[in-house]
């Protein structure tokens, strides 16, 4: 394996690994203020929808953007409506999100497009542009320095410089602000944040209107990537965003590299169909598979405890 | 305090929750365009206007109430089993593994191997989560989810490289011996003088699936483990000190779900495909989710629910037959009865309940 087919594969990662981010984020938001959230994966599908169809429209992915944003959005305030406001199973109302994105996109879509589904084919405005850093080009040419910053670091697409730069303000917002105190404190204690006279049901829409927006940056990222909205082209993202949580253990710096590294073995799993060990050979099912099997792993407790919110998954209740 | 009685807590509070959904979906249905009451005259026609159409939703209907007692038998324990899928789909091997060793003479012999192998298998597949569980406390929703892919990716693996007949395109199995073929509903009802259509899947599981219900009633409220598994639900620290395991109710409720869910393969991958394929479950374990929430997690609600979406599920195809309405149709109805039967089962009591509060107090005066 030369550097140039190692810088490939790094560079497929950040690609891959961007949508997992922002998705991963949102549910570290949502998370983190208690509510359970089974339903990024209909978050995700429904802004992918939105977007796409919006830009093939418009013929803007900006627009795209506002549109998938908005109809992420919608998706999370019903959650937030069933989860919050009627205290209802969050698991519930996110396996019902999940059905009615993956049902509700190929009926619309099919009614607007006649498709089978799809949205038409996304081009020149329609998709996000890559973005070539500063002297980019004129650097490409140093040995070793120049196809890593020319290859890996430059090129990608606003969303990716996005959802980087997401990370440390997640962190700042959730650890150095008092809108971040609060938030993590109705995710382990809600009581005690509802005595000092802060509403718990305000906190827990705004992480849900949080968790609205990355999903729909996410989703609309998926649909400019692959220039269109195809059926069920979250693929399980959500889930193995979700499981990035659990591997990053509800922080913003792990969920970073825990998306990277399953944006990696799915990089991985793209490029090789199969891996040979000497005799042995790695089938590619086995890369699919091996983010899920890592997470149950993490979560059995053999590698460092993955600790969830205290109050995570309670309606919260006043007494009265 | 009672605040409502509870044939209304058992009968009104569904069928409000299902209305509530079926006007939504009506409401999707008039916004693409289309005739809402036409969309259930094509429905209702195709799925029990010819014994072909009664066929295919009795056909599905088999899976649903596997399916829907799994999602139950874990729900009576508090614990939300989304693995349903991926133990059919694990079930599928067992059936289709004990299928293809033995030249079977006879399906009456081939039958009770294929609900114990499939049982086994689907089992086998839910104790991990449940073991995780009960001994080191991961989520099993979560745990579930992720052996649901995992799953997918091993069946996916032995289907394309082990299982295939060589030199075949297509990643399946071999065909089943003929003495695996379980009775249709065309052979069993023939000996009677009743005409049944010969191509529809509906087949003597179907049988199988009621039986299981009946024992599942039987199981959970007239013996020992059901009282066990329903006071751990209720509470968890009140059954501790009654001085039940926690960690055993919470195995053997999710080996019990595991293997219903793995019972399901002997209608689709021995009762209708007789092959193992790629993709057999088909969503079904999902849609256990939908059936035992709108069932109640009770067996004659869950036969019912299950008969509803076996309806849909044919209608569905129906629908996208000749009114051009996608299949995913029935995704979206079974999402909106998930989401009112489920979580917000709330909107619907707490009306009901002020409502019935205001009669009785009107009474008492």
């Amino acid at each position: 394996m030369d550097y140039a087919t190692i810088l490939q594969i790094l560079d497929s990662t950040v690609r891959l690994a961007t949508p997992l981010l922002l998705t991963c984020l949102a549910g570290l938001f949502s998370e983190r203020a208690g509510v359970v959230d089974i339903g990024l994966e209909g978050k995700l599908l429904a802004a992918a929808f939105m977007s796409g169809a919006a830009a093939a429209v418009t013929g803007s992915i900006w627009l795209g953007l506002l549109a998938g944003i908005a109809a992420s959005m919608a998706f999370s305030m019903l959650h937030g409506l069933a989860s919050i406001t009627f205290k209802g199973d969050q698991l519930i109302s996110g396996v019902a999100l999940n059905f009615l994105a993956a049902g509700l996109t190929v009926v619309i879509g099919q009614s607007w497009f006649q498709l089978g589904g799809r949205t038409p084919p996304l081009t020149g405005n329609g998709r996000f542009e890559a973005w070539n850093l500063p002297f980019a080009e004129k650097l490409a040419d140093v040995p070793f320095i120049g196809p890593l910053y020319y290859e890996l670091i430059s090129g990608h697409t606003a969303l990716t410089y996005i959802a980087i730069a997401c990370v440390p303000l997640s962190w700042w917002v959730l650890y150095r602000t008092r809108f971040g105190l609060r938030l993590r404190a109705v995710g382990e204690n809600p009581s005690a944040v509802d005595t000092a006279g802060v509403s718990v049901v305000r906190m827990r829409y705004a992480s849900l209107i949080i968790a609205g927006v990355l999903c729909g940056m996410a989703g609309t990222y998926l649909a400019s990537l692959a220039a269109g909205f195809v059926k069920d082209m979250s693929a399980g993202r959500g889930y193995i965003a979700l499981a990035a949580l659990i591997f990053a253990k509800w922080r913003p710096w792990y969920a970073l590299s825990a998306t990277l590294l399953f944006g990696f073995l799915e990089a991985i799993g793209n490029r090789y169909q199969s891996i040979s060990l000497g005799d042995f050979v790695i089938p590619v099912q086995f890369m699919q598979a091996l983010p899920y099997i890592l997470t149950v792993i993490i979560l059995a407790g053999f590698v460092g405890k993955a600790i969830p919110p205290r109050a995570g998954g309670q309606p919260y209740v006043k007494e009265r | 305090m009672q605040k409502m009685p509870k044939w209304a807590d058992a009968v009104l509070i569904p069928l409000f929750s299902i209305l509530l959904a079926f006007f939504f979906s009506g409401l999707v249905i008039w916004g693409i365009g289309k005739n809402p009451f036409e969309a259930i005259k094509v429905m209702v026609d195709g799925a029990f206007g010819s014994t072909n159409g009664l066929g295919y939703t009795l056909y599905y209907t088999t899976n649903f109430i596997f399916t829907g007692l799994s999602f139950a038998v874990a729900s009576h324990t508090r614990l939300f089993n989304i693995g349903g899928e991926g133990q059919a789909m694990l079930g599928g091997l067992g059936v289709a593994l004990v299928c293809l060793a033995v030249q079977w003479p006879h399906w009456t012999l081939a039958l009770p191997a294929a609900m114990a192998m499939g049982a086994l298998f689907g089992a086998a597949w839910a104790f991990i989560p449940a073991y995780l569980q009960a001994k080191r406390g991961s989520h099993i929703v979560i745990t579930t989810i992720m052996f649901n892919f995992i799953a997918a990716a091993l069946l996916g693996y032995l289907l394309t490289k082990v299982l295939k007949v060589p030199g075949a395109m297509a990643a399946e199995t071999a065909k089943f011996p003929v003495g695996a073929h379980l009775p249709t509903f065309h052979e069993m009802l023939a000996p009677f003088g009743i005409d049944f259509n010969k191509n529809a899947p509906a087949n003597v599981s179907f049988l199988v699936a009621l039986f299981a219900a009946f024992v599942f009633w039987i199981l959970m409220w007239k013996t020992r483990l059901g009282y066990q598994i329903r006071a751990f639900g209720n509470s968890e620290t009140a059954a501790k000190y009654a001085g039940i395991n926690p960690s055993r109710i919470v195995i053997i409720a999710m080996l019990i779900s595991g293997g219903l869910a793995g019972l399901m393969a002997i209608n689709n991958v021995m009762g209708e495909a007789e092959r193992l394929i790629d993709n057999a479950v088909e969503g079904a374990g999902f849609i256990g989710i939908a059936v035992a929430l709108m069932g109640r997690n009770h067996p004659v609600g869950i036969v019912l629910a299950a008969l509803l979406f076996g309806f849909l599920y044919q209608g569905g195809a129906e629908l996208s037959f000749w009114e051009s309405i996608p299949r995913e149709l029935v995704v979206v109805i079974q999402a909106l009865v998930i989401m009112f039967t489920g979580a917000l089962d709330n909107m619907v009591r707490i009306p009901l309940e002020k409502m019935f509060l205001f009669f009785s107090r009107k009474k008492e005066v």
